[in-house]
């Protein structure tokens, strides 16, 4: 065998990877400007198989790169740009130490600037992998939005997180694409549906925050530098989309009719504006004027590879997202003042209803209190003084619980001063075998038209239990049979020690009634635990395991629906 | 008198401990005034004295002067940040000397300085150096605003193929998991947590709670508070997108009903034991070892109380008691249908019985053939002592008595009838397994040197193989080549048991780490399958004679039954099915079953357990 002598670690996954600070010297960065640079171009470790072999034999925990995605980083702009602002810095403290102000002002002018278009583009070389992907943008941009001006991140930067939440959210409310909303104990979840992804963002509830001290906040301004890139391009396309101006504007009238109201507490024209399509009570302007809804008929194709029943049922999903995008159409909506009004006024609009407020709550409301065509006025305090007749005063669940159950739930349960029902997430989907609550079993009937039966289904699902502990039973009962032999048995022996006659005596033997299902079901378990015993090795540890996941969830399962049930009673 | 104190501004604290506070013009000390008003005193001042507001104590002198009038004024005046001349106007009309309109006089006469017409020096120097610092590109020009709006249609010329390499191996972030119910700010109530849950979720480290969060209720939506980690989780989140090592993981689905092997169902593999039919009742401590005779009639157990019982199969009647001088550890009923004979190890004896049971032919013909023996001419030394019993022993049957050099363990006879093999179990020694010729009382000593401790030995039912388990091999040996064939390897820790197959071809091996190891000598010397079916040490093996059926015992008191078919065609691998779980012995001092054997002619099997029962499973 000719040839040199292959060494260890100089082929196969050993090159592919990179440990970080190896990573870092390729690159002459220091370790912040890298991980900036990993932020910004979404570079990330990579796990690798067999980690001692790429680790060069050493088990030292190192996080892994790949190396290609290293020597790409090798090529990008914004490095230059990092050691640019990095020289930029020196410059302007060593201008402030020789007090040249003329130099600090110039400085300052021609500060190095960098711009993140490229890398968006890179990363999501398709407008549908942006989508895909603006979850966690949209949900910083919301929290950033949230924050006091107070130093923790540029003013500017909470400004623009502010505008781009305000210009999705009117987004979503114009194209109707909203479809569930949970109000949890973080804040409120929103999903909605673009461009058929499901996009998923939280917002917290209208606190100040408790800002922590152990987050560091650099690393969430990166990610927010790179979000608010990202999405201020998404929300460009999506207007565009819609055929609706960006940045966006007003409707004509609306505008109209807002003009004459408060406008003298705003300082600023472009304040009052902005708060006013903040405001989410007026819809947007469009470039070319469409015609009201009545959109044309499609038509449908089968789907290569789908049946009849198929299309049919997708035709039928559809026919119910066109209503459910209808729910709250022709209802009138009044906020009393301490129900969280930004979150509500944007579920309503997005479902086609009339929304307004307090006029010294919030710019934008568009009708008043005493109007006599209000048909639902959402309060959250025991008791109201004045009361109109014509109107629901109800809790503000309701609207929350009629999106998520996609109908108009009856109001009564929801009325003022009566216990809420409880308040479900509709991002769960029961699979068989999960536990469903009997509120949703509830609410599963409303939809279906019927009244509710949920009682039954609980005492079947019971008795399937019960036959589960069928088993472990009959092993006793075998045991104790053969226990209760031996006594006699041993009584007999006893006696006949002693020398003793044996009393014979013939008693009538008892016919044991013969369970054909009982015997049958028997014969099989054993037969399966028979060949249980023979599995190998490895698969009896895969076996075990996924049974042991198996029980472990019926025990939940089981747990939840037993706490149920005694809550049912008390 | 003129009291003014002449020490200056000074902190007239310094004459704190003085009684002087000072000097006059004169030098003479000025005395501090007598203050003896307690707080009495100034309390009642205060109330009576309609001066006590306006008066003052002079620092320098120490004195109390009442402020006239004018001063109050001042005072008041000052305080609103008035000017303190009441005549003063703030407000005066203001001359603008230096407007913008040229007046005839210059405003000051002062003849220009020449510098204000020269060319100034360090002007120049300092243009120069910025033209200088312009011509080397150190300043730059200010740069042009940006014209570009900040957002654009990124996407305007969006290529779908433009996919780049790197994104073969990219790894999407997983998004966030949805919550569930109990996040809820009003969840149905099962989802709360009772107080030991609240209490055990307190005490667990953050990292291995199941939830991060405690569910919470609150009747209204006004109620719901700030989630406080709200900004943590967000954090949390970028950390995971940025720091955490992706890797794809595929996740096997697989239905567990499908990883169970196929195998024939116990009822087409019949006949094989199902039911406990009958108990030998009688020993009162630990039976180590069954045997039956081979008609099958009657079946042996030696016992840990120093007996020997002889039963009949058929009605569990104990037909004969012998006593011997020890604990027994081994019986073995000779093979050979024409001679009755048993073989009884207790310590270092072995009893050769004849226990009269049966045809009175064969046991007459059996004691012939004993006391036909004739000494040989020359008399070899051997390693054990054979004597003749008489008298007593006689009577009860003893016939011949093996006197060993160290404790016997097992005995085994081979298929002829006229071989028999000890254990002596000692690690190291030479002298571990020694072969008797009944017919001619000789015993040899087949190894020179034994590797390991011998656990126990057989014979091969057809040819002359024998073989030899140690603690973890067992080694097959040829006994007319006088050479080791096969070592088989065992994969466990301890033997304990081994049986040979009547085809000779297949041994099992039970040990004491639960598992059953199948051999097929033709096939490797490493087990054709290990069977971990026992819950613990395996105690004893045995086969059945003529029908495919295989037993273990083992400590956790069962019996489990296999049907082993072994094909004559060679090419076809045994099938091993367990058909049978067989349970009836009760556990006595963490011993279950101790031995188990076959009926020769039923599919029927005894086992004898640690609770002093032999049991029968047909």
């Amino acid at each position: 065998m000719g040839g040199l002598q292959k060494k260890k670690y100089e082929s196969g996954s050993a090159t592919n990877y990179i440990s970080r600070n190896k990573a870092r010297k390729k690159l002459s960065l220091s370790l912040a400007d890298f991980r900036r640079l990993c932020i910004l171009k979404g570079i990330y470790p990579h796990e690798p198989k067999h980690k001692k072999k790429v680790n060069k034999g050493s088990t030292a925990p190192r996080t892994f790169y790949l190396l290609k995605d290293i020597r790409f980083l090798l090529h990008e702009p914004i490095v230059g740009k990092f050691r640019e602002y990095k020289i930029f810095v020196r410059k302007l403290r060593k201008a402030y130490g020789k007090a040249e102000w003329s130099g600090v002002q110039r400085m300052k002018e021609n500060k190095p600037a960098y711009k993140l278009d490229h890398i968006i583009k890179e990363r999501y070389p398709t407008f549908i992998d942006a989508v895909r992907d603006v979850d966690d943008a949209l949900s910083m941009c919301f929290l950033f939005s949230t924050f006091a001006r107070t130093g923790k991140c540029h003013v500017q930067t909470i400004q623009l997180c502010r505008r781009l939440g305000v210009e999705w959210m009117n987004y979503i409310i114009t194209s109707r694409s909203l479809r569930k909303v949970f109000l949890s104990i973080k804040g409120i979840y929103y999903q909605a549906e673009v461009l058929g992804q499901t996009i998923t963002w939280i917002i917290p509830y209208q606190f100040a925050h408790d800002h922590p001290t152990d987050v560091d906040y650099r690393v969430m301004a990166t990610f927010t530098e790179l979000y608010t890139t990202l999405l201020g391009f998404v929300n460009f396309r999506l207007y565009q989309t819609l055929n609706l101006v960006y940045p966006p504007k007003l409707d004509g009238q609306g505008e109209f009719s807002l003009k004459s109201e408060c406008e003298e507490d705003y300082a600023l024209e472009s304040e009052s504006y902005s708060e006013k399509l903040a405001a989410l009570s007026a819809s947007l302007a469009r470039t070319v004027p469409s015609v009201e809804d009545e959109e044309a008929e499609l038509d449908h194709f089968p789907a290569e590879g789908e049946d009849l029943e198929k299309m049919e049922t997708r035709e039928k999903m559809e026919l119910e997202q066109n209503k459910q995008k209808k729910l709250f159409e022709g209802l009138k909506f009044f906020l009393n003042r301490e129900v969280p009004r930004e979150s509500l006024a944007f579920v309503i609009r997005c479902f086609g209803g009339e929304v307004s407020w307090d006029k010294s709550l919030c710019i934008g409301s568009t009708y008043d209190e005493t109007d006599e065509t209000i048909t639902h006025h959402i309060v959250d305090r025991p008791t109201i003084d004045k009361q109109y007749i014509n109107r629901y005063y109800i809790q503000p669940q309701w609207v929350y619980d009629c999106v998520n159950g996609k109908i108009l739930l009856p109001v009564e349960e929801y009325f003022l001063g009566v216990t809420l029902p409880p308040h479900l997430s509709p991002f769960v989907e029961e699979s068989e075998g999960d536990y469903v609550p009997p509120e949703k079993l509830k609410l599963l009937a409303l939809q279906k038209g019927e009244k509710p039966q949920a009682e039954e289904d609980e005492e079947e699902e019971e008795e399937e239990e019960d036959d589960e502990d069928d088993e472990e039973e009959d092993d006793q009962s075998e045991d104790e049979d053969e226990a209760e032999d031996e006594a006699s048995l041993a009584e007999m022996e006893e006696k006949r020690a002693q020398g003793k006659s044996l009393s014979v005596k013939v008693t009538p033997g008892k016919v044991k009634p013969e369970n054909r299902m009982r015997t049958e079901q028997e014969e099989k378990a054993e037969e399966k635990r028979l060949a249980i015993m023979m599995m190998k090795k490895r698969e009896k540890y895969l076996y075990d395991k996924i049974m042991f996941g198996k029980k472990r969830h019926v025990r939940e399962v089981s747990l939840l629906r037993n706490s149920s049930i005694l809550y049912a009673f008390f | 008198n003129d009291i003014r104190n002449t020490v200056g501004n000074i902190p007239m604290e310094w004459y704190k401990d003085y009684p002087h506070i000072g000097y006059d013009l004169d030098g003479k000390k000025i005395f501090k005034p007598i203050r003896n008003k307690d707080e009495l005193d100034e309390f009642l001042d205060k109330m009576e004295n309609p001066d006590y507001w306006r008066t003052v104590q002079d620092k320098m002198t120490g004195a109390d002067i009442r402020l006239s009038d004018e001063q109050v004024d001042l005072v008041h005046r000052l305080q609103e940040g008035k000017f303190g001349d009441v005549n003063f106007n703030e407000y005066e009309p203001a001359i603008d000397f230096f407007s913008n309109e040229v007046m005839i006089h210059p405003v000051t006469n002062r003849p220009q300085d020449k510098r204000s017409f020269i060319p100034s020096l360090i002007e120049k120097e300092k243009v120069g150096k910025l033209v200088h610092a312009i011509k080397m590109g150190w300043i730059k020009p200010r740069r042009p605003k940006e014209t570009t709006p900040q957002y654009y249609d990124l996407w305007a010329k969006e290529d779908p193929n433009s996919i780049l390499g790197r994104h073969k191996m990219h790894v999407p972030a997983p998004k966030l998991k949805l919550p569930g119910h109990e996040e809820s700010y009003n969840p149905p109530p099962e989802y709360l947590m009772s107080e030991e849950e609240r209490l055990a979720w307190e005490q667990q480290d953050p990292e291995d709670r199941k939830l991060s969060f405690l569910p919470q209720k609150f009747a209204c939506l006004r109620a719901v508070p700030a989630y406080s980690r709200f900004i943590h989780e967000r954090f949390e989140r970028c950390l995971d997108l940025y720091l955490c090592p992706r890797q794809r993981k595929m996740r096997v689905n697989v239905n567990p009903e499908d990883l169970i092997p196929k195998l024939p169902k116990p009822k087409d593999l019949q006949p094989f034991p199902t039911t406990q039919s009958l108990v030998y009742r009688g020993h009162s401590s630990l039976v180590r070892s069954i045997s039956t005779s081979p008609s099958g009639q009657w079946l042996v157990s030696g016992s840990d109380d120093c007996t020997v019982r002889f039963w009949e199969v058929s009605t569990a009647r104990c037909l004969k008691t012998v006593e011997v001088g020890g604990a027994v550890k081994g019986v073995a009923w000779n093979p050979n249908p024409s001679i009755c004979l048993v073989a009884i190890s207790y310590d270092d004896t072995v009893v050769l019985l004849n226990p009269g049971l049966g045809d009175r032919l064969v046991s007459t013909a059996t004691d012939q053939l004993i006391s036909s023996y004739e000494e040989p001419e020359e008399v070899k030394e051997q390693p054990v002592q054979w004597t003749v019993a008489e008298g007593e022993g006689h009577e009860q049957g003893h016939r011949l008595i093996l006197k060993h050099p160290k404790a016997v363990r097992q005995v085994t006879w081979h298929g002829k009838g006229d071989y028999l093999a000890c254990v002596m179990p000692d690690n190291g020694s030479s002298l571990q397994v020694v072969i008797h010729q009944v017919s001619k009382r000789r015993t040899q000593n087949p190894f020179r040197k034994n590797k390991g401790l011998v656990q126990c030995v057989s014979f091969h039912p057809i040819r002359p193989y024998f073989f030899v388990a140690t603690q973890r091999y067992v080694r097959v040996y040829n006994l007319i080549k006088q050479e080791l064939t096969k070592k088989l390897m065992a994969n466990c820790k301890w033997i304990s048991s081994m049986a040979t197959h009547p085809g000779g071809d297949n041994v099992i091996c039970g040990s004491y780490d639960c598992r059953l190891a199948w051999f097929d000598l033709d096939l490797s010397t490493k087990p054709y399958k290990v069977l971990r079916h026992h819950k613990k040490a395996l105690r004893s093996v045995a086969y059945h004679r003529h029908y495919p059926l295989f037993a273990s015992g083992s400590d956790d008191g069962s019996v489990i039954v296999c049907h082993g078919m072994v094909y004559n065609d060679l090419l076809q691998n045994p099938l091993i099915v367990p058909v049978k779980v067989l349970k009836g012995h009760t556990i006595t001092h963490d011993l279950g079953v101790l031995d188990v054997t076959f009926h020769p002619t039923q599919p029927w099997v005894f086992s004898s357990g640690a609770d002093g029962t032999v049991r029968l499973f047909t």
